[in-house]
């Protein structure tokens, strides 16, 4: 059994929580105790229906609002894989969920509801989904029941998202119409609709082949943390510990551990369970080298012949995340893998709308929730990739040096 | 394991929960890893050790003991720390009412006052990040907690006020006197917990595992009678087989009758459940629909 992570968008009432609950119903992962607790707070909101949105609604001041306002995680099983769901909620603060969900995510749906078709929020979503690369994207034609399962209604939906995609980055689009009232596509295939012959959403989910998104050419293992235990029995012991970005590490393989640019070849791996021959994304490892050369926290171990580039100035798609604006000339913490440093903001290029995808050179400052392509100078080299090629060493948070916070989230274009 | 497979559930959230842990030690001061002898913390603890093998583990383990133990979890505990030789910190809840920081609630649990104890706990040892084994599947409030969530000088959680959490960038910065509290374990279910515990044969202590004991029946749970709790008149003592699915304060966590007296039988068992943990056997988060998220706000774990 293997592990899907997969975020679900929609705008606020396209039926995002009758969807998830209906996901988390069917697979038998909700227990009697939860559905009581939902169907006693049904009744006292004086709801006719048990209503399953109220399983994915967490927070008291969301209930009392009647809106989800934070990214939340489900979890469901079925006998062929394990499902993470990140639920991004559609109101304020949309970009940054959206973004947040979307940056671990194997997949994600798209909710689109089947009357009112392609909204701003659609384009939206599609966007973000693209620039974050989440290599699978679902566009879920939902409340198919409300347009009489009309084979038109969704073909007209499908015809305008997949043009709107086209001029964005999307490796791999499936379209579902779906009832997430109903259940029609949900789990089992729809009798209402015998013109669609695509596979339910449940099947596509248990389905989509993810093995080959990971990135198995290029090594990267950022150093985490040095283990030096210093007892007697284990004198020597000198390991590297950190989780594979990318690429196969094997015993006997030469590396390079940069900055240094010093190499060395791997002379053993050890895993959670004892010693391994090789060693993949995402494990995590401790990887002890031939030769005592100086490695430490930050640093990246790849091959001679493939390595990150060492950078101070870096481009960046970035998006906003706080509601002080990020300006030119402010500095920030930067947290790239395992490194830390210090950044100042050298220029906007341009803030992109994510609607339009219109970008606009004349910015000054970028607010919350927007996106925009930016220049950092960075005090210490980074060693980075292109985030389309290595979603680990292309990205990076920015931190509010006094406040702490985690302001901003970006993606780097190398090329 | 090929190279075109993907790796197993269990191993993806294994090496993920590694990931954190090694994070938490490089970023922070002074972490510490709460252990309560529950069947979380003791997956949380394996990993631990695993993170930094074979050095010890880096960070002393802390047991808030409400007193009201099973005597089980505390001779598993003990046995625990010399095995691994940890460094034990206990923050006493007997100890803090003798001395009168915290006052006893009148129908005994224990529970709420823990709160004032464990925060006292990580300001007296000066913790700056305190891993504990809660699950974003265990209770609605906790599905929107981040991995390392921030803590205000006074212990408090904000729910409206998160730091975003992004691809596997955790921001660990603090202030003075604020803390974060690290959950490794977030994405697990309680099947992930018991799938890990057969598979890397870990050891839990003898209570989760199916037993006879005197129960009484209250609330529709079932209650174990011992010195902490006792039948009311109306209430029948009877010899049943039993287990319990969390060890939380004794006078409050009610047993399940079951005959899972090993760990694959409860895996068969968990499967087929159709009451979450928490809701069967924990009397403290059924008082209002909102219960744990008012706990957890005030600085609860
Ligand atoms: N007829 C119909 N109604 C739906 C469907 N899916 C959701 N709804 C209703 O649409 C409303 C909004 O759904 P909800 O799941 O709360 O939307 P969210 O805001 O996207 O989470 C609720 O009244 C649902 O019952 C559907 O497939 N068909």
């Amino acid at each position: 059994m293997d592990l899907l992570r997969f975020a679900t968008a929609g705008s606020v009432d396209d039926g995002k929580s009758t969807l998830i609950g209906r996901l988390l119903y069917d697979s038998k992962s909700i227990f009697e105790d939860q559905l009581e607790s939902v169907e006693a707070a049904s009744k006292a909101r004086g709801t006719e229906y048990t209503d399953l949105a109220l399983l994915t609604d967490g927070l008291r001041a969301e209930r009392e609002q009647g809106i989800t306002i934070d990214v939340a995680y489900r979890y469901f099983a079925t006998p062929r894989r394990k499902f993470i769901i990140a639920d991004t909620p559609g109101h304020q603060q949309y970009t940054r969920n959206m973004v947040t969900g979307a940056s671990t995510a194997d997949l994600a749906i798209i909710l689109v509801d089947a009357r009112k078709g392609m909204t701003e929020q659609s384009r939206r979503h599609a966007t973000i989904a693209s620039l974050l690369r989440v290599p699978h994207l679902v566009l879920a034609v939902n409340k198919m029941d409300l347009v009489g399962w009309d084979e038109a209604v969704f073909n007209d939906i499908y015809e305008e998202f997949s043009q709107f995609a086209s001029k964005l980055d999307v490796p791999d689009l499936t379209a579902i119409p779906l009832s997430a009232l109903l259940g029609d596509n949900v789990v089992d295939r729809s009798v209402n609709m015998p013109w669609y012959d695509g596979a339910s959403l449940m099947h596509h989910l248990e389905h989509v082949h993810i093995a080959s998104d990971r990135n198995l050419q290029d090594v990267r293992f950022p150093v985490q943390y040095v283990i030096r235990p210093m007892r007697n029995d284990v004198h020597d012991y000198r390991g590297f510990a950190g989780q594979v970005a990318s690429g196969i590490l094997k015993v006997g393989d030469e590396v390079m551990a940069l900055p240094s640019g010093m190499t060395s070849k791997i002379a053993a791996i050890d895993g959670p369970s004892g010693p391994l021959e090789t060693a993949q994304p995402p494990q995590s490892v401790t990887v002890r080298l031939e030769d005592e050369i100086d490695v430490s926290r930050g640093d990246i171990l790849c091959r001679v012949g493939n390595h990150p580039e060492p950078t101070q100035d870096v481009d960046a798609t970035i998006c906003w995340m706080d509601a002080e604006p990020l300006v030119v000339g402010k500095k920030y913490g930067i947290l790239h893998t395992t490194r830390m440093a210090r950044a100042m903001v050298k220029d906007i290029a341009y803030e992109l709308d994510v609607n339009t995808l219109h970008r606009d050179p004349d910015a000054t400052q970028l607010g919350l929730n927007s996106l925009g392509r930016i220049k950092l100078r960075v005090t210490s080299p980074l060693l980075v990739d292109d985030y389309a090629d290595n979603r680990a060493t292309g990205s990076f948070i920015l931190i509010d040096e006094s406040a702490n916070r985690t302001v901003g989230a970006g993606v780097i274009r190398h090329s | 394991m090929t190279s075109q497979n993907t790796l197993s559930q269990l191993d993806a959230l294994e090496a993920e929960a590694i990931h954190i842990v090694r994070e938490v030690v490089a970023q922070m001061e002074r972490p510490a890893l709460l252990f309560s002898g529950g069947k979380d913390s003791i997956v949380l603890l394996h990993i631990a050790l695993k993170a930094f093998a074979p050095a010890r583990l880096p960070m002393p383990v802390v047991h808030i003991d409400t007193g009201h133990n099973f005597p089980e979890v505390l001779d598993y505990r003990d046995r625990i720390v010399e095995q691994y030789d940890l460094q034990l910190v206990v923050g006493s809840v007997q100890a803090a009412i003798d001395k009168g920081t915290v006052r006893e609630e009148p129908n005994g649990s224990r529970n709420r006052i823990q709160t004032p104890v464990l925060l006292e706990t990580i300001e007296s040892n000066r913790f700056d990040a305190c891993m504990g084994g809660a699950r974003r599947d265990e209770e609605k409030a906790r599905a929107k907690e981040r991995v390392f969530s921030f803590r205000d000088e006074f212990g408090q959680w904000d729910p409206r006020n998160q730091r975003p959490e992004l691809w596997s960038l955790y921001n660990g910065r603090v202030h003075q006197g604020e803390s974060i509290r690290v959950f490794p374990l977030s994405n697990w279910t309680e099947l992930d917990i018991w799938d890990y515990v057969a598979s890397r044969e870990i050891e839990v202590p003898s209570i989760y595992l199916a037993h006879e004991r005197d129960v009484f029946h209250r609330g529709g749970m079932w209650m174990a009678a011992n010195e902490f709790c006792q039948p009311r008149e109306d209430e029948m003592i009877e010899r049943r087989t039993v287990r319990y699915r969390t060890v939380g304060d004794a006078t409050l966590t009610a047993a399940v009758l079951s005959d899972a007296d090993t760990v694959d039988k409860i895996i068969a068992e968990t499967a087929a459940t159709r009451l979450t943990e928490r809701g069967a056997t924990r009397g403290d988060d059924r008082v209002s629909e909102a219960a744990m998220e008012d706990r957890k706000k005030e600085g609860y774990f």
